[in-house]
């Protein structure tokens, strides 16, 4: 009996959960913004969110094409077919990698620490003096950064696919000795711009708006104690990701699929 | 002063995200930019297509010159019936040119391949080019060639074999 009542009690937690993630989500996004205002929070916000976390977008993305580079020469190059290495690293980079790395890191670097920001701004009261001067904290505290979260991510996945291109080639280009020429028309011929680019990006959009939601939920629902925030941290950061992997799956399927 | 700097940076962050999608659409899938010339649309039909795709390449002494962009088969005559797309810049081909299928390499995708004819008119936009080959299709000829090994030279090879048996029996010795 007490393990009905309990799983009862967890799905009706659940769904209050996702209930109130929803409401504070359309609460923060349906508002008139105030244009000039909101406009410097946002900016502030995507140079918090996305322009902090180019440098971990950069490098990974150097090493991630350099890998894959490396790896895919290694193999083809029992085939005799390391002309199609530019492809490979063009296809993969561009459909899979840059949008889920991106992702994955953005959730690690910019999620968690929104959450955390949003966490102690509830446990040190900041957001109910926030109401108490009649400035809701929605708007002010919540809107920009989910917003930022949504524009930042599309944007560091563009850059984290052109460095990564850029890494393989420079291992397989310049020191694996390749042929440039071969490695740039191949790509080219089997690139497709509409499918394979913007299907990336339209993945980066959709995983920009579940990391930015989960992470802002997560931060303005904590326990207002220095353990809720660390625990809310923690949930951040391990939703996002299962959300990212669900969702490229999904995704994935639909491109593929032919939609 | 602070936030001026702020939004200078999220600015240049902004210019060079699209700059990476740029380099992306150019350098990375070959996007180009619509020359102003259009195309022009001509049909052929096929007793067989092959694998040929939509978007397949059209070409004429191996330059692309066009690409497929509809392939319906003809309820009466059951025959493939292929739209392509030339560019104007192409437009004095003779309506007498021949469409094939060929393949790229040994396993590769189709494309059709334009060889010129020698008529005075030329094809534009909704001819048809009665002149076609179709695709070649590997199992048939693996069919036929097993065929004709089974079929018309068994004697000879037979005669060979031994022959070879021989020589090789004598080379021993």
């Amino acid at each position: 009996m007490n393990v009905v009542t309990s799983i009862g009690r967890w799905g009706i937690n659940y769904c209050q959960g996702v209930g109130r993630s929803a409401w504070i989500l359309s609460r923060s996004i349906f508002r008139r913004p105030r244009s000039l205002e909101s406009f410097h929070l946002l900016c502030s916000q995507i140079y918090a969110e996305g322009w902090l976390s180019l440098v971990i977008i950069v490098v990974s993305a150097l090493f991630i094409g350099m890998v894959v580079g490396l790896q895919g020469y290694n193999t083809l190059k029992d085939f005799g077919a390391t002309q199609a290495l530019g492809q490979l690293i063009a296809l993969s980079v561009v459909r899979e990698l840059g949008p889920v790395v991106s992702a994955l890191l953005f959730a690690g670097r910019a999620g968690s620490a929104l959450t955390a920001e949003i966490g102690l701004m509830k446990a040190t009261e900041q957001l109910s003096s926030m109401e108490m001067m009649a400035c809701d904290p929605l708007g002010r505290v919540v809107a920009p950064r989910f917003f930022a979260g949504l524009i930042s991510l599309p944007l560091l996945t563009m850059i984290f696919n052109v460095v990564a291109i850029f890494g393989g080639y420079f291992v397989v280009v310049r020191w694996l000795g390749s042929d440039a020429g071969t490695f740039w028309s191949n790509m080219q011929a089997y690139v497709d711009f509409r499918v394979d680019v913007i299907g990336g990006i339209i993945k980066a959009i959709v995983f920009g708006f579940a990391v930015s939601w989960i992470a802002v939920y997560q931060g303005y629902n904590c326990v207002p104690t220095s353990e809720g925030i660390g625990k809310a941290t923690t949930r951040t950061v391990v939703y996002s990701s299962l959300a990212i992997l669900g969702l490229d799956f999904v995704l994935t399927t639909m491109m593929l699929g032919g939609w | 002063m602070r936030q001026t700097f702020i939004e200078f940076i999220v600015g240049i962050f902004v210019i060079v995200a699209f700059i990476c999608l740029a380099f992306m659409a150019f350098k990375v899938s070959g996007l180009a930019l619509k020359s102003g010339s259009g195309f022009y649309k001509v049909e052929a039909s096929f007793t067989n297509v092959g694998s040929l795709k939509v978007r397949a390449p059209v070409s004429m002494s191996g330059v692309k010159i066009g690409s497929v962009t509809h392939i319906d088969l003809n309820p009466k005559t059951f025959q493939a019936m292929v739209t392509m797309e030339i560019d104007n810049k192409f437009n004095e081909i003779p309506q007498d040119s021949s469409a094939n299928i060929y393949t790229e390499g040994l396993l590769g995708s189709n494309y059709i391949a334009i060889l010129p004819g020698g008529s005075l008119k030329n094809l534009k936009n909704g001819s048809v080019i009665y002149n076609t080959s179709p695709a070649l299709v590997l199992e048939n000829l693996i069919g036929q060639l097993i065929f004709s090994l089974k079929g018309g030279s068994k004697n000879d090879s037979s005669t060979s074999t031994s022959q070879t048996n021989q020589s090789l029996s004598i080379s021993k010795h």
